[in-house]
């Protein structure tokens, strides 16, 4: 059964590895970000190879397990002469794999920029470049700051699928402290705890923005 | 050639991942409809419980369930082998998702419907029946249709508590045989050949479904 000294014992080692844990799901957020609004852009670009070219790869991408293309990247790599750490890779496969997801969340921002405002960006001579970063951007984004919160708290809790690819992260941390002594409850439900009192706070701190967002805007 | 070689056993792994997706599926679908009806429950301590078991199954992570119902139950006397640890998991926690579909759903449609249901003094199971799920089920496709993909690749994930799923029969073959490359590839290829025949066929059934709708 439950045993609490035992857990006591082991809890600073687990919380000691939410460092992994943490690094990975914010570095893995920003290459997420950059990367899906690159995908954002090119999915409306003019050339159709790179519009398809990004539809199919985002497609592709999002109808394929995180855990294989962690482990496509971990392992097939290297025989093309890619070494990457586990904690790289793992970084790597989780910014790849929501760029997917974040690219639709810019889409719907974008898409939600009135077409008047392309217009008067042409009509004053704006360069692409500008017309994305003065316009387009300022406006597109901040509606669907939420929604990147929330894929944020996804990210987080998709992090344990690094143990995987043998990063010692929080949960492969709790594996192997189980696998010393047999005893895995306490490892477990530690883990599961420290997931539910990060992620359930800043789910209901992003319903709460979207809420005052909705309100302000109206 | 070596297709050839790797393709049978493969193709073995992937039926145990479409029975799993299959059974997870159902679960998942009976308690997304439960935990959604009963968070709009009259009575408080239904809506407490399944609020309690909707957060607790999305604030942590697929993964961390999984380990924790195959490796800890069992030290509370409770030992399941892996394919019901893994149907379970999965059901539970896409059950919860689902749960949100449902509630948000049946809240969409416009609180006249179910007035006018009084008026024609239609008994509440027929009001859910004939009036409210109608429209509500409509709301519903492109959530569920979402949450099936993900419950597919999220299959992936027993493999990692021993159950010989499509990506199990990979990891092996890759240990005996080295072809990652190969093996890895088309590992990507057989999912993305399941998963998005499934995204297409939802897209199609909502068109389908939503003709006439507005």
């Amino acid at each position: 059964m439950w045993n609490w000294d035992y857990a006591i014992k082991i809890f600073p080692e687990i919380f000691a590895a939410l460092k992994i844990t943490v690094t990975a799901t914010f570095v893995g957020f920003a290459l997420a970000m950059l990367l899906g609004l690159v995908l954002a852009i090119s999915r409306r670009s003019s050339v159709k190879t790179v519009a398809y070219g990004s539809k199919g790869l985002i497609e592709f991408i999002r109808n394929t397990p995180l855990l294989v293309q962690l482990y496509f990247i971990f392992y097939v790599l290297p025989e093309v002469g890619i070494y990457l750490s586990p904690l790289s890779a793992g970084i790597i496969g989780l910014g790849i794999h929501y760029s997917t997801y974040l690219s639709e969340v810019y889409r719907s921002g974008i898409e939600a920029v009135p077409q008047g405002q392309w217009e008067a960006a042409k009509a004053l001579n704006f360069s692409p470049w500008q017309v994305w970063s003065k316009i387009i951007i300022p406006q597109g984004l901040p509606p669907v700051i939420p929604v990147l919160g929330n894929y944020l708290i996804t990210m987080f809790k998709e992090t344990p699928l690094l143990s995987a690819i043998t990063l010692v992260e929080i949960l492969q941390t709790a594996k192997i402290i189980g696998s010393h002594s047999f005893r895995y409850l306490e490892a477990f439900t530690i883990v599961g705890i420290l997931f539910l009192i990060l992620s359930y706070p800043s789910s209901v701190m992003v319903r709460r923005l979207e809420m005052r967002m909705n309100k302000s805007l109206r | 050639m070596t297709i050839l070689y790797l393709l049978p056993t493969l193709l073995q792994g992937l039926k145990i991942t479409l029975i799993i997706t299959f059974l997870a599926m159902l679960l998942a679908f009976v308690l997304a409809f439960l935990a959604g009806f009963g968070r709009l429950s009259k009575f408080r301590v239904v809506r407490f419980l399944t609020a309690f078991y909707v957060e607790v199954f999305r604030g942590t992570s697929l993964l961390v369930q999984l380990f924790w119902i195959y490796f800890a139950l069992p030290l509370i006397g409770i030992s399941l082998p892996p394919l019901a640890a893994g149907v379970l998991t999965l059901g539970l926690n896409y059950g919860a998702y689902g749960s949100e579909v449902v509630r948000s759903a049946i809240l969409a449609v416009p609180k006249g419907q179910t007035e006018a249901g009084i008026a024609l003094n239609f008994s509440p199971w027929r009001r859910l029946r004939h009036i409210i799920l109608p429209q509500a089920f409509v709301m519903m496709l492109p959530g569920f249709g979402n949450l099936q993909i993900e419950l597919l690749k999220g299959t992936s994930l027993v493999s990692l508590i021993t159950l010989a799923d499509l990506t199990y029969q990979a990891t092996i073959l890759n240990a005996s045989t080295m072809e990652t490359t190969m093996i890895y590839s088309l590992l990507l290829v057989i999912y993305f050949l399941i998963a998005w025949p499934l995204t297409r066929g939802i897209r199609w059934v909502e068109n389908r479904l939503s003709v006439g709708r507005y």
